[in-house]
């Protein structure tokens, strides 16, 4: 018996939350590549990691999968691209004003990036001006430019001194 | 990959266990994740003119470059001198395994996984229905060393933090000049793997250069043990830049790149960094190449010829899943 899906696939799986930063959905964070209904309707849905070993991508899946049944899609396939990469660019304005209200300092955008050509070593770690996400002050240090999830660096505010977290630009 | 459709973790807030204990009723391996299914890229086909098992071999390469050096990284999970250097080199060996998990998928995609699928442990010869490994989990725990493809730089022995770092740095300095080429690569999986892995090396290549800075140029302890590890990994380094045939080909056809090319742009980087961290570059002969053959490969982990720190990788990296074949959660 075939029964009216109770959400459209897109707002569903718009709607699911990155497991690692819960403040954004799948949309603001910028993975979901696509939401297509085939011809049998099965709900294909594309995502992208946001780094290769990114270990929260099974839990996207599941949580996908999960949502679209919910609301009544019952066939999901949810297929994965790497191809373009990600980039901290593809998070979405709503993206980055939840993170900053979340605590997170969100990363600058970078714009396109010159194609060829060695990559560059800079031997002094840029020093980008990131804002403290809590008191706003602009004094802020880099403590490790790796953080607790792949896409998060640690900071701490020289004026308020909180530690907080910046998602590096890549 | 294998359906998970326990329900949702947050609508048990009260026992996040019951969410485990709900999961799948089909199982899932207890060493693998699941991820060659439903990867856009890994199922294209060779692209024209391209050997197929040539393709497969320099997959596995690069794949295996990425696979032991993370291991390798992992092994100072928890032992690191400062906890942020500990989630550091865990994250460098998280975006390396990222890499090599869809090389190897894409080279089981390519049929290099078959031939280990036959070993005394493989699931599916004991028990009718059993799940069916993941290509790159049979090709991660169930290859003998012989089968490795990788560089035998990235299997030596990490040492102290100084030798770590030196080995982060010559590793990434190649891996970065060698992905930035390999954007361009005509097989579909191999230009997205480099596309995505050289946002992450540069990451890793600036995390070495800034520490071998402050050890380099840092106390004369500190100076000293910085330049012990870079002369300790010198001597594997020369290997990195000797093509090999199956290289050689693929270049040639446009998918892969001879690694000769890499290392004006690997000493360039070098030429940066050691004079401000006041180091000397090693003169030191390289591992088990003959004088007067530099040129030609006598010997080399892409032939599958390792140094014996191989094996303890491969044996902590192994054996529980050896052990424990058929092992689900």
């Amino acid at each position: 018996m075939v029964t009216a899906p109770l959400l459209d696939a897109r707002t569903a799986a718009e709607g699911v939350v990155d497991p690692e930063m819960p403040m954004l959905t799948l949309a603001d964070l910028g993975v979901l590549r696509g939401v297509d209904t085939a011809g049998d309707g099965t709900v294909v849905v594309t995502i992208t990691p946001t780094y290769s070993g990114c270990p929260a991508l099974d839990e996207m899946r599941a949580d996908l999968r999960r949502k679209l049944h919910a609301a009544g899609h019952e066939r999901v396939e949810v297929r994965t691209t790497f191809s373009p990469p990600w980039s901290t660019d593809w998070i979405s304005d709503a993206g980055r004003r939840k993170l900053a209200e979340a605590g997170v300092a969100p990363p600058d955008r970078l714009g396109p990036r010159p194609a060829g050509g060695p990559v560059p070593l800079t031997l002094v770690a840029p020093s980008r001006a990131v804002a403290c996400p809590r008191c706003g002050a602009p004094d802020t240090e880099e403590t490790s430019r790796f953080g607790p999830t792949a896409c998060t660096a640690l900071r701490r505010c020289r004026s308020c001194a909180e530690p907080f977290e910046h998602v590096k630009e890549i | 990959m294998h359906s998970h459709d326990d329900t949702n973790p947050a609508e048990h807030d009260d026992n996040v266990y019951d969410a485990l204990a709900t999961a799948d009723d089909d199982g899932r391996w207890a060493f693998g994740t699941g991820f060659d299914a439903g990867t856009a890229e890994i199922d294209a086909p060779a692209p024209e003119g391209v050997d197929r098992d040539d393709l497969a071999a320099y997959c596995l390469m690069l794949a295996d470059d990425a696979l032991i050096a993370s291991q390798r990284l992992a092994g100072w999970t928890a032992k690191a001198p400062e906890l942020e250097e500990d989630v550091a080199l865990a994250n460098i060996a998280l975006d390396l395994l990222g890499q090599a998990r869809v090389l190897l998928s894409r080279a089981g995609h390519l049929g290099a996984a078959e031939p280990f699928r036959a070993g005394p442990w493989d699931a599916q010869r004991s028990g009718a229905g059993r799940l069916r490994q993941d290509d790159e989990d049979v090709l991660t725990y169930f290859r003998d060393d012989r089968a490795f493809r990788n560089v035998t730089l990235v299997e030596t022995d990490l040492g102290d933090f100084g030798r770590t770092i030196a080995w982060i740095l010559l590793l990434s300095s190649w891996r970065l000049a060698l992905m930035q080429r390999l954007t361009a690569s005509r097989d579909p999986v191999i230009a997205a793997v480099a596309g995505k892995a050289v946002k992450e090396l540069t990451y890793h290549r600036d995390y070495a250069a800034q520490w071998t800075l402050r050890l380099g140029d840092g106390t004369e302890l500190s100076h000293a043990r910085m330049q012990a590890g870079l002369d300790a990994v010198w001597p594997f380094v020369e290997e990195l830049f000797l093509p090999h045939d199956v290289e050689r080909r693929l270049a040639d056809v446009g998918v892969a790149v001879d690694p000769a090319e890499l290392r004006a742009e690997v000493d360039a980087v070098l030429e940066q960094v050691l004079p401000v961290a006041t180091l000397t570059r090693p003169e030191r002969p390289a591992v088990g190449l003959v004088g007067g053959q530099r040129h030609r490969r006598s010997w080399g982990g892409r032939d599958g010829v390792h140094t014996e720190s191989l094996g303890t990788v491969l044996a902590v990296m192994q054996s529980l899943a050896r052990a424990h074949p058929e092992a689900t959660w």
